[in-house]
């Protein structure tokens, strides 16, 4: 079913009674090509490419909950393509290039919205990191915008200017950064796939990876055993778990992340604005809500919920740059759980198992990573190699030395 | 004072009066009142409009679970949006204005939504608004946000003040309704530490709402006089206006204490206090929430859940009607239309969904069994009914009741997951509960008043047991058990027209009905799809209706289909309160040099570094700008002498029969064999090879060694030597005390630094190059006695000192060294002085030391290649770290002398395109030399060490900038290093 | 989170660093053996990451510096014991 305005129309004046269901329920079949592990916005973008770009229809991706209630459900929804490094940037800007279409794409309206992205710097410092940063994107051909503080103060008046701990000097742009509503990413993915083949069996969760002679054949879940020549993890969050039914350990340690949204307001807030110095960044959704967050609780957890310590933490920062929403109020807050990586950087690789597979490691900047992630994914599952912008995500540069560290934090996941 | 909708009764002081005003318009209340209480005496029955449709709207609730009296409240600076009537204590001279509409209230041009409902329908707007491309940004998305979002912020900073706190107890309580107050008592009793907290401003409960009677006094006098007694105990901490809004690891309880919201003005004092509460044990005794009915246009202003038109009745003497019907599932409807009764307000008919044949004599009302309610009337206040039978009965208020749901938020914060109850029809708090918390009364299902008195006198010696408490008999007070008798009843399926379920966000049973045909079948999905409960209410009145209405519609049973989860906080918090004092210039705590007020009375401003505050150049008159400030300081260092305050580097003391060995384990270079008396450069790695840290590290005798870290690495590089020395290397005897703070340290640096020190170091100390030649160090004192430590090491690449003196004398000691070197015009310089020599000097910083690069890149290799076991070998060696393709730090200069280098810059060899397959590596850092009278560059590029004198292009797209720079040393001045050893 | 330190009782979590697996006290020793690179890596980049009890190393960092092997539950964050990493780290084999 095609949506449009026109069937929107023709639905309302009718009752509403002509919309036919999203996506089916199917049983699991006994044998796929391709299983996918992880029915998120990462496995399913992964079974939306790989049945429209790579013709792969013989696919069932295997959700342990509910579609969509990986990372992507619980994310604070910023697109961008501002990084450094030649592993990383020509990947997200892929990504972003990918984002800017996706409607069109999906015949869903996943509300890419770009509202632009602001990275706030306080030092002399911070801002030659800015304009070395900025010069990678538009090396890698991304737009990126440096602005003084004159400029910010025009822009965003109501930042605290005057009274700060850390003045605002200025700040990177990158204008076609923004917002997307996360769940209807993965509900747009979902129903593309679904439509072209693809099983997608929600509480199906897989509890045992079969493994016969070095080769992966196939699964074992909560409804049965199912056999396939390629099997997929898509799991971020629970890739620690997943793996180790495969006996692999991975550089990788489970940790909460705290988000955070408030009451819903009029606009306040044109773009997504981050305040590094203060471990902050904020939106405001189409709804009117505040969407922030800022950093990891800090120790390993698989609990989806965090601490005290970090809320007042996080909020602190908003205040301190922000302080007019003082009196607006804290709604919900929630918590994920990250695949914090080594170097803070995600993994699409094959692993050591012929025929397994492994995508994760995102750390908190999965969300953005979606439809890129989803393609290249794709890409190596069908041709069994790279995808040329993600050929340095490999399980094996900690061995080589070829670290993908943006931050410069080192082997300490929750730096990153 | 209109008396039509005051009624006799209730807990409000008549004999004061409290003006306030409603969108401009004049009312009068009383203590006691909340602003809804006293705006539905006043007659005001439409006070707010809903999210999607703007429908007009009423008050709902008496309690902190409000859907729909959402108001602006207070003026200017201080306005609160989305603040909940029904909790707003009312206080003289109070504004409020309504929201989320456009035009006036009663006039909202966006209601025309409304009328467009049937195109409205649930996750309308992922169908369509996708073409063309721009148009989201662009058209839609503007409009969708203007008309979203529901009250303003002032966009002004908040002008109120916040405080944090800790309390520590044995048992926190959290609710002073009948079973909390029980438990209360019997803990208190015992001796425990107690904190009892309640969100109303009247301890009570629901005793404050109803006309129920324990140990034979009224129940909201028994209330008053428990409440009391308890606060009155030394063991006992009474907390009301204060809502424990989240329950957190270990016992550890959010609290957010309303402390000053209801006085018009705080007066400078905290606005809200947010409480940590650290407990042994906790009860939970927060009551239960009424459900309504849903059925045809059930969300006009008039129509209200019936135990909040009991509590306007009976606690605040608000009358919500004239004429009152009641539709109800449940024995509580007949006891709301008994209260109305007994207080003289016209009850039309009590329509109950049972063929009960329970009813009570209410005089002139009508029972109606098997009735139900499927539709009403009245655009802006309700008009009518109309039953399932045709009929049409005139009210103005319709008091509903489908039952109540325990309130067991708090039981969920910690992923536990609620269990349906079948005999209430209801979720109960299910077997994982927040470790030390215990549930009692309605909270747990006891609904009735005696047996959640019981309950909570059980659950407090359950408590108190488990801490060791001895407990006296009980005494529980007497009551009755009222008859609660409910058939589930979720809503009205004869009704044709729309039903709400969600009132706040608009979300119908259609919606419901739709989401589940369309497969968002799970209730996560159902809520992301539809935005049930998802308002500022969080559902609190309209999730289960949804479960069960998806249940239905999905053929399965209610706890099949699960609720959502529960997340913190239980009802909205100001932000201002998590941040407390924490904003402004206080966001962070900042640290001052022992030379500040120095410092500050002789020109400096000031650059806040790794949480320091430390000069960054000082003005002279005449000078129009940084720059001048800045050459004026190098250039007069390095012809005389300048003096800067270098404390705020990391002084860390190391003593120990090991600690050579130790220092050898944790630098890539050797210390064991560094003379008594001398220093040392010292480059530190982290395991996985990478560059961590750097400084130097003297040795001031056979067992002790002081080390210098970056300033901001201070904190840091102690805490990785700790962990060495305790879980690496447990059995070296080495130890360690951070000494930074302790010691104010000098750089005393160019030409005639030798000869001011001379003056301020006392004779018995030799400076000579002979005596004390570079790299030198020991212990001498100063100005008569003061003792010191000195250093001959340089930075900014000239004869230079580095003095160390307590950190006392260190503003005295800036003065003394400025005194001193008059004669030699000597000068203070600041960090960007400093930051311009060791440039010329080619040393690297933080710029440099950014965490992704190697010693080989720094041009280190070599000295940190020394075959030895230290952190961070092994892993330096990996093959792409060691690939002959690895960048190197290589100064840079213009080919163009006038020209400014660009830090951030890449570089691009002659005639590659600017991509980033040939990117060749960074300019770290640039400054103007004023030595060299040009600008000068550090940064890193590929095999730099093998290109001197080649010509590259350094790149800045994001200036729009490109220029051809050559790739030279490092170091610009004095690249034999003949001036430091002179 | 409440941390039971060994000499000074409960303290908040907030006092502490948290730093990660208690494997990072075994360091490999043998930095000139053949496989080091192997051996490092493994070390310093792979975790067990259990979902369940997780001994991990903590720093109270605001308190007496000691650093501490707390083992705590990942799925509850129940904290069934603390002991003093410089006694684990000797247990472990660690010396000079």
């Amino acid at each position: 079913m095609q949506y449009s305005v026109f069937r929107l129309l023709k639905e309302g004046l009718t009752g509403n009674r002509g919309w036919k269901p999203v996506w089916r329920e199917p049983d699991p079949r006994p044998e796929y090509d391709i299983i996918i592990i992880g029915g998120g916005g990462h496995g399913l973008s992964t079974a939306y490419y790989l049945s429209k770009v790579f013709g792969r229809r013989n696919v069932a991706v295997l959700e342990k909950g509910w579609l969509g209630s990986g990372n992507i459900g619980r994310n604070t929804t910023i697109i961008r393509s501002n990084y450094l490094l030649e592993g990383n940037q020509p990947f997200y800007e892929f990504s972003l290039k990918l984002w800017e279409n996706l409607e069109r794409d999906t015949n869903y309206n996943s509300m890419v919205s770009q509202r632009s992205i602001l990275n706030l710097y306080h030092t002399d410092g911070q801002r030659d990191a800015y304009v070395r940063r900025g010069n990678a994107m538009f090396l890698s051909g991304a737009d990126a915008e440096l602005a003084d503080a004159a400029q910010l103060r025009k822009e965003l008046p109501y930042l605290d200017f005057d009274d700060a701990r850390f003045p605002i000097l200025g700040g990177l742009y990158q204008k076609r950064g923004g917002t997307a509503r996360h769940d209807a990413v993965a509900w747009g993915y979902a129903r593309g796939a679904d439509s072209r083949g693809v099983d997608i069996i929600q509480n199906c969760e897989v509890t045992g990876i079969d493994i016969k002679n070095g080769k992966c054949i196939g699964v074992q879940t909560t409804r049965g055993a199912i056999r396939a020549s390629k099997v997929a993890m898509c799991v971020a969050g629970s890739s620690g778990r997943v793996a180790a039914l495969a006996g692999m350990r991975l550089p990788i340690e489970s940790h909460v992340l705290q988000a955070f949204v408030s009451e819903g307001l009029k606009p306040v807030l044109p773009g997504v604005v981050t305040f590094g110095m203060g471990h902050f960044y904020i939106s405001q959704s189409d709804k009117g809500g505040l969407v922030f967050g800022g950093d990891l609780d800090g120790y390993n957890t698989y609990a989806q919920r965090g601490n005290l310590p970090v809320v007042e933490d996080v909020v602190e920062g908003g205040m301190a740059i922000m302080p007019f929403i003082g009196r607006a109020r804290l709604l919900r807050s929630w918590g994920g759980v990250m695949d914090m990586s080594m170097d803070g950087s995600p993994f699409i690789d094959k692993t050591h198992i012929d025929g397994l597979y492994f995508n994760g490691g995102w750390c908190y900047g999965g969300f953005k990573a979606t439809p890129a992630s989803g393609y290249c994914y794709a890409h190596l599952l069908a041709k069994d190699e790279p995808h040329p912008v993600a050929t340095q995500l490999r399980l094996d540069r900690f061995q080589t030395g070829n670290i993908i560290d943006e931050k410069g934090a080192g082997n300490q996941p929750n730096l990153h | 004072m209109t008396r039509e909708f005051r009624v006799n009764g209730g807990l409000v002081d008549r004999s004061k009066t409290l003006g306030f005003t409603f969108n401009g318009k004049a009312m009068k209340g009383h203590p006691g009142d909340t602003l809804a209480s006293a705006l539905i005496a006043n007659g005001q029955k439409l006070v707010g409009r809903s999210f999607k449709y703007h429908r007009p709207r009423g008050v709902f609730t008496a309690g902190s679970e409000e859907p729909n009296a959402l108001v602006e409240l207070r003026d200017g600076a201080f306005t609160e949006p989305n603040t909940r009537a029904t909790v707003t204590e009312l206080f003289e001279g109070l504004s409020a204005r309504s929201q989320n509409h456009r035009g006036s209230l009663e006039f909202d041009i966006l209601s025309i939504n409304d009328m467009l409902h049937p195109f409205l329908s649930a996750g309308f707007y992922y169908k369509t608004f996708m073409w063309p491309k721009t148009f989201w940004e662009k058209v839609y998305e503007p409009f969708i946000r203007s008309a979203a979002g529901l009250g303003r912020l002032s966009m002004q900073e908040d002008p109120d003040c916040y405080d944090k706190g800790f309390i520590h107890c044995d048992v926190l309580v959290i609710g002073a309704g009948p079973a909390g107050l029980v438990a209360a008592r019997a803990a208190a009793e015992s001796g425990a530490r107690v904190v009892v907290a309640d969100e109303d401003f009247l301890p009570g409960g629901r005793l404050n709402a109803e006309t129920m009677e324990i140990d034979g006094s009224p129940g909201h006098a028994w209330a008053a006089t428990a409440a009391a007694e308890l606060a009155s105990m030394q063991n006992v901490r009474f907390m009301n206006r204060t809502t424990v809004y989240g329950a957190y690891d270990h016992g550890i309880y959010g609290a957010l204490e309303r402390s000053r919201d209801h006085i018009g003005d705080s007066g400078g004092k905290p606005r809200q206090i947010l409480w940590r509460i650290y407990s042994k044990r906790a009860v939970l005794a927060a009551g239960a929430m009424e459900r309504p009915i849903a059925f045809g246009n059930n969300d006009r202003p008039g129509i209200m859940l019936a135990g909040a038109v009991r509590a306007y009745v009976n606690r605040f003497g608000a009358a919500p009607g004239k004429k009152v019907a009641v539709f109800t599932n449940n024995d509580d409807g007949w006891r709301t239309a008994a209260d109305l009764a007994a207080s003289g307000i016209d009850v039309a008919a009590v329509i109950d969904v049972k063929n009960s044949g329970h009813a009570a004599d209410i005089p002139g009302a009508r029972h109606i069994p098997n009735g139900k309610v499927v539709d009403t009337s009245g655009r802006k206040c309700l008009k009518s009914i109309t039953l399932n039978t045709g009929e049409k009965i005139r009210v103005d208020c319709l008091a509903v009741s489908g039952g109540w749901n325990p309130n067991l938020h708090l039981t969920c914060h910690q992923r536990g997951r609620p269990q349906w109850n079948d005999e209430l029809s209801a979720f109960v708090p299910g077997v994982e509960l927040p470790a030390g918390m215990a549930v009692a009364g309605a909270a747990r299902g006891k609904m009735t008043l005696a047996s959640a008195l019981a309950d909570g006198n059980d659950a407090a010696v359950s408590q108190l047991e488990s801490l060791g408490f001895s407990i006296s008999a009980p005494d529980i007070p007497k009551a009755e058990d009222e008859p609660v008798n409910c058939t589930p009843f979720w809503h009205v399926g004869e009704s044709s027209s729309r039903s709400w379920i969600d009132l706040q966000n608009d979300v119908t049973v259609k919606d419901v009905k739709l989401a589940n045909s369309e497969g968002f079948r799970s209730v996560e999905l159902l809520k992301r799809y539809t935005t049930l409960g998802m308002a500022t209410d969080q559902g609190k009145t309209s999730n289960m209706a949804g479960l069960a209405i998806l249940a239905e519609a999905r053929g399965s049973s209610i706890p099949e289909v699960g609720t959502t989860i529960f997340r913190p906080p239980y009802t909205p918090v100001a932000l201002g309160a998590f941040a407390g004092r924490s904003r402004g210039r206080h966001f962070r705590p900042y640290r001052l040099a022992p030379s500040h007020e120095w410092a500050k009375s002789n020109g400096a401003g000031f650059v806040t570094v790794g949480g320091w505050m430390r000069a960054q150049w000082y003005v002279q008159s005449g000078e129009n700008g940084w720059r001048d400030s800045v050459d004026r300081e190098t250039l007069a260092t390095r012809n005389s002498v300048g003096i800067c305050d270098v404390s705020t580097l990391g002084k860390i003391d190391i003593k120990g029969g090991d600690v050579g060995a130790f220092l050898d384990k944790v630098y890539s270079n050797t210390f064991s064999t560094l003379p008594v008396g001398k220093v040392r450069y010292g480059l530190m790695l982290r395991e996985d090879g990478i560059c961590y840290d750097d400084g130097t590290t003297a040795r001031m005798g056979e067992n002790h060694y002081v080390m210098t870290t970056t300033t901001a690495n201070a904190v840091l590089v102690f805490r990785n030597l700790e962990f060495a020395r305790q879980c690496l290397w447990p059995d070296m005897d080495v130890h360690l005390i951070s000494i930074t703070d302790g010691w104010a340290q000098f750089s005393v640096a160019g030409p005639n630094s030798r000869n001011l020190l001379k003056k301020v170091i006392d004779p018995d100390y030799g400076v000579s190059n002979e005596s004390f030649p570079f790299m030198a160090c020991g212990k001498v004192t100063v100005c008569g006695g003061v003792p010191a430590r000195l250093f001959r090491i340089s930075f900014s690449g000239e004869l230079a000192y580095e003095i160390a003196v307590p950190s006392r004398y260190g503003n005295s000691m800036m003065a003394a060294l400025m005194e001193a070197g008059r004669e030699f015009d000597a000068i203070p310089y600041g960090t960007e002085a400093l930051g311009v020599m060791r440039i010329e000097k080619g040393h690297v910083t933080g710029n440099e030391l950014n965490g992704q690069t190697t010693a080989l890149n720094i041009g280190l290799g070599k000295m940190a290649g020394v075959k030895k076991d230290y952190i961070g070998n092994v892993l330096s060696r990996r093959p792409v770290m060691v690939s002959e393709d690895a960048i190197r730090l290589m100064g840079f200069r213009p080919v163009d002398r006038s020209r400014e280098l660009v830090a951030g810059s890449h570089f691009i060899a002659m005639g590659d395109p600017v991509d980033m397959k040939n990117d060749q590596g960074w300019m770290t850092s640039v400054a103007w030399s004023p030595h060299l009278g040009h600008s000068i560059g550090l940064g890193f590029i590929k095999r730099g060490h093998e290109r001197k004198g080649e010509i590259v292009r350094a790149v800045s797209p994001i200036h729009g900038m490109e220029m051809d720079v050559e790739i030279v040393s490092a170091h610009f001045i004095d690249p034999q290093g003949e001036r430091l050893r002179d | 989170m409440i941390i039971n330190h060994p000499l000074l009782g409960p303290r908040d979590a907030s006092e502490f660093a948290y730093l990660g697996d208690v494997g990072i006290i075994d360091r490999p020793t043998d930095w000139q053996a053949d496989d080091s690179i192997k051996n490092f890596v493994e070390y310093g980049y792979l975790r067990d990451n259990p979902a369940g009890d997780h001994k991990e190393l903590w720093y109270h960092e605001q308190g007496d510096r000691s650093w501490l092997v707390v083992t705590r539950n990942t799925l509850t964050h129940e904290i069934s014991s603390v002991e003093m990493a410089r006694d684990v780290a000797r247990s472990r084999g660690r010396g000079k």
